[in-house]
């Protein structure tokens, strides 16, 4: 018996120091364990970095009207500028340099669908976590709401609200946090609902504590993971979605041209074969909404407490 | 199973009138709705002629009261563009729309079904790999975009298929439809293929799911005991229970086709309701908006309550009002 | 022992399950043999192998488990050996099962006919109206009420102890030579348990079915087997017939089993546990696989113990077999 315990002293400590390995530590060495997700986290970050710093990167601002020639236009990807710098991706009917345009698009496209992802990521979990904690009839008829939206598609609850508004960044901003914020309501209540219940809610109550800071200090820190899977699913979601509605003319006005309009614009091109005006935008796009999902697939295993190993 | 019909009917009966009101609302409160419902082409004259024969110079309430006894007898008003009562335009788009949904459903069903069991049944297989890596993909790829790729693949590269339109009209049995000719069919294809994407990924998916389920399932084992073959265990033993998940949600899956189809439509230059709506929108056509947004709210009220209905005639554990746990 | 060929004959199988984890040696070198007629209970707790190897006998153990090595043979036919398609003759025909929750094995989407029905014309040439006079004489035969009405109906219309004699019902539809029955009343109340127990005892006797029954109850088959093998860790630890083992257990397990079964006479007294649980069998390091919860274990338990016969019908596995005075109370 003497012999087991002393066998290996040095074994001992790296087995503590395992166990006791901060959360956020083993989250992330959990994280970059797929080789798929940290390729595409990766990608996420050369497209975030290119959007943040598209006037530094892009070889001209297609936007600046000095800087664009229209003899330049409908250019073949490789072709080289007056300027004397290639056209990596060709250029678009107004002459603009597409790899230019595609970062700026990125930073419109990103924006809205980040701003409008956080927005909605407030009022639904307020919502979910009001329903969560009331109960009762403000709690049925709260998630009557969320049934009730939930049934009908993402893409027709927009147009309805873009048909009655018109567009305009501010109000695609509305379409898209109207569309989503009822998966974070979903997702909050029925987290916050399994919190509730648990006793150290029932101690902080007993101990005389506010709603409020039962609330945010106790209930809301617990439903971090299932939100956080829940904010990339959606942003990938509300990404697209802008970029369809921008597509169909119903979203960004030609003042934001974000990917969609980018596409859009390179659409009546594509039928007489110039097709690098649509096709490298939407290959942005794509990138941007695969690389996404991919790091929400991980974050949902990762953060998942049933498989938990 | 009645009073289940009932309290269906009576549900859809409250969104249907919520959402006529979020609508009404919408048009009319929330915009100017002078400057919605009446041709902004009209002289002043026209104009007050309009709101009186409107009704917008009387109280919201009773306004909302003619807009319900209006909209109740197919009175949407007329479209500004076209002339013509704006319920008729909406619904004589309705069935190359449904054509279009429907193709892409049972496209849905053809490709998924089977390529869904084959990845369960072979999990490891590399070929079940490559049609779970195709599935995850055809979630992530924007539905618009790949209606250009195959337009530009297929129509402008290749010249295979036509690029825009809807082909040759033929009845058959007093329905009318493009699918009944040849034309007609090869201009179905890239937009129903389009529309279906999204749908075969689902089906996949859902398939093989259920497949990798049922088949550790002791009523699988048992079957294999009693000596059947394993075409009759898996067509028979594993696909009918498979098939009850697969078909509810592909059934509710119909409305969001037809919903989606704005967007392989206006792509395709398909002559259906989703068209008409872009083009509405975009003409500021608003009484044919308002008649789209209330039929395809009574058309997603009206799927939800057939496949709610149809769920508990498939599942006989269901129609028995027998809950399993 | 006749010079017959008994209708099964187990010598030395061995099923291993190919894990990443490593290899799990559900069942590591069994033999037995039953012969027509004869009720064998197959006794051990769960995770002995017993329904392995049950499975195992029909080919129908999945994957990563497989079939290493050893013979199984079914009136003198090689069936470790047989094609797949001849293995699906066998099944349900020759050799027929019976599981153990009867919620679970119907489908619940088929009627009870359509369940039946296909298991007598997966072996037999005959038209769907035969078939189903078949299935109807089945049913009645296990005690179904009004078959005809049953018949038509979906199984989770049924009660549980229905359930299973439908399942006993489809199992004796072909007249098979062989049945295997894997804990097939442990779901069930203790009266209907009863009832099934009769009911299968009696169609064997009458039709000449060999039968196995696994369980992990030795009570169920005290009054129901003609001989039993107790199986711990993949191994046979000690077989005999019924009554001879259960009155003079050799194996110290086997006598931990019959210790822990309340029976009256020892009303009022603990029930004696055996202490400790069942070994993982990944990896089971060489040795007797019990030793670890063993009252008689020394240190050449680290061996495995070779299989010895100490009298007659006895096999044993075991470095210390129990003696008479231990095995009084």
């Amino acid at each position: 018996m003497t012999t087991t315990a002393n066998q290996d002293p040095e074994i001992a400590p790296t087995e503590l120091a395992g166990q006791f390995q901060s959360p956020f530590r083993r989250f992330v060495s959990d994280f970059f364990e797929s080789w798929v997700a940290t390729v595409a986290f990766a990608l996420f970050l050369v497209i975030v970095f290119g959007a943040l710093f598209a006037p530094l990167i892009s070889p001209q601002d297609p936007y600046d009207l000095a800087q664009v020639d229209v003899m330049e236009s409908r250019l073949p990807p490789g072709s080289m500028s007056y300027q004397g710098y290639t056209f990596l991706l060709g250029t678009d009917g107004a002459g603009r340099d597409l790899f230019s345009a595609i970062l700026y698009g990125l930073r419109i496209s990103l924006s809205v669908g980040v701003v409008s992802g956080i927005i909605a990521m407030i009022i639904g979990s307020s919502v979910g976590l009001t329903a969560a904690y009331c109960g009762g009839r403000v709690e049925a008829l709260i998630m009557r709401i969320v049934d009730l939206q939930l049934s009908f598609p993402a893409i027709l609850i927009a147009l309805m609200l873009l048909a009655v508004f018109g567009k305009g960044v501010d109000k695609i901003m509305i379409a898209l946090v109207t569309v989503q914020w009822a998966y974070y309501a979903r997702t909050v209540r029925s987290t916050a609902i399994v919190e509730r219940q648990k006793e150290y809610v029932e101690a902080a109550r007993c101990l005389g504590l506010s709603h409020k800071r039962v609330l945010f200090h106790h209930i809301l820190p617990n439903c971090l993971a299932p939100l956080i899977v829940v904010v990339t699913v959606q942003t990938a979601h509300a990404i697209a979605l802008e970029a369809t509605l921008s597509f169909l003319g119903v979203g960004l006005p030609q003042t934001e041209p974000s990917l969609g309009l980018l596409i859009s614009n390179g659409f009546e091109y594509m039928l007489s074969g110039r097709y690098w005006i649509s096709f490298f935008p939407g290959i942005a796009l794509l990138l941007t909404i695969v690389s996404i999902n991919l790091v929400g697939d991980q974050l949902r295993d990762v953060l998942n407490p049933r498989l938990q190993r | 199973m009645t009073a289940f019909v009932i309290r269906r009917l009576l549900q859809s009966a409250v969104v249907v009138f919520v959402m006529s009101l979020i609508v009404f609302f919408g048009v009319n409160v929330v915009g100017d709705p002078v400057d919605m419902l009446i041709n902004p082409e009209a002289d002043q004259e026209d104009i007050e002629r309009a709101i009186r024969a409107l009704g917008l110079d009387r109280p919201i309430g009773e306004q909302y009261f003619y807009f319900v006894k209006g909209a109740l007898s197919g009175d949407f008003g007329r479209s500004f563009i076209f002339g013509e009562p704006a319920l008729k335009l909406v619904l004589q788009r309705m069935p190359a729309t449904f054509e279009l949904a429907f193709t892409a459903l049972v496209m849905a069903i053809v490709f998924g079904i089977p390529l869904g069991l084959y990845a369960g049944l072979r999990p490891n297989a590399l070929s079940s790999k490559t049609i779970m890596a195709g599935s995850i993909l055809g979630f992530s790829l924007p539905t618009f975009w790949v209606g250009l790729m195959l337009i530009m693949v297929f129509a402008v590269m290749l010249g295979w298929l036509p690029a825009t339109g809807r082909g040759e009209v033929a009845t058959i049995l007093g329905i009318s439809s493009s699918l009944f000719t040849l034309d007609g069919l090869s201009h179905i294809l890239l937009p129903a293929f389009n529309l279906a994407l999204l749908k075969i990924s689902l089906v996949i998916r859902l398939t093989r799911a259920g497949t990798r389920e049922a088949i550790y399932q002791d009523y699988i084992k048992f079957a294999r005991a009693k000596g059947l073959s394993e075409n009759r265990i898996i067509f028979v033993h594993l696909l009918k229970n498979i098939l009850i998940p697969v078909v509810t949600v592909l059934g509710l899956e119909f409305g969001n086709l037809v919903a989606f189809s704005v967007v392989t439509e206006t792509i395709f230059a398909w002559p259906g309701m989703g068209k008409l709506l872009i083009d509405s929108i975009q003409q500021l056509d608003r009484p044919v908006i308002v008649a789209y947004l209330i039929v395809i709210v009574l058309l997603f009220v009206l799927i939800n309550l057939i496949v709610d209905v149809l769920y508990s005639v498939l599942d006989p554990r269901v129609r028995i009002g027998e809950s399993q746990t | 022992m006749t010079d017959q060929v008994p209708t099964l004959e187990v010598v030395d199988l061995a099923t291993h399950f190919f894990t990443k984890a490593g290899i799990v040696k559900a069942v590591d070198g069994v033999s037995f043999s039953v012969g027509a007629g004869e009720v064998v209970g197959l006794v051990g707790e769960s995770g002995s192998g017993k329904t392995v190897t049950g499975f195992s006998i029909v080919g129908l153990v999945d994957p990563p488990g497989k079939v290493v090595s050893g013979s199984i043979r079914l009136k003198g036919e090689d069936l470790v050996h047989a094609n797949a398609e001849r293995l699906r003759e066998i099944r349900g025909n020759q050799v027929a099962m019976i599981f153990q929750d009867p919620m679970m094995t119907l489908n619940p989407v088929l009627r009870i006919d359509t369940q039946m029905i296909e298991a007598v014309r997966a072996h037999r040439e005959l038209n769907r109206a035969a078939a189903r006079e078949i299935a109807r004489n089945a049913l009645g035969q296990v005690g179904i009420p009004s078959p005809n009405e049953r018949l038509k109906a979906y199984p989770h219309q049924l009660s549980g102890g229905m359930r299973q004699r439908v399942a006993i019902a489809i199992a004796f539809v072909n007249k098979p030579d062989l049945i295997i029955a894997d804990e097939p009343t442990t779901a069930l109340d203790v009266t209907i348990q009863a009832q099934i127990i009769h009911e299968a005892q009696t169609l064997c006797r009458q039709t000449g079915t060999a039968l196995i029954w696994i369980t992990h109850d030795l009570a169920v088959v005290a009054g129901l087997a003609d001989r039993i093998c107790v199986m711990y860790a993949g191994r046979i630890v000690e077989a005999g017939p019924s009554d001879d083992v259960l009155d003079r257990p050799m194996h110290p397990y086997t006598a931990g089993l019959i210790g822990s079964v309340p029976t009256h006479n020892k009303r009022g007294e603990r029930l004696r546990q055996i202490p400790g649980m069942t070994p993982s069998l990944l990896n089971l390091p060489p040795g007797c696989a019990f030793r670890s919860r063993c009252a008689n274990a020394q240190s050449n338990c680290q061996q495995t113990p070779d299989e010895t016969t100490p009298f007659d019908g006895r096999r044993l596995r075991c470095h210390h077999p129990m003696t008479a005075i231990e095995r009084q109370p």
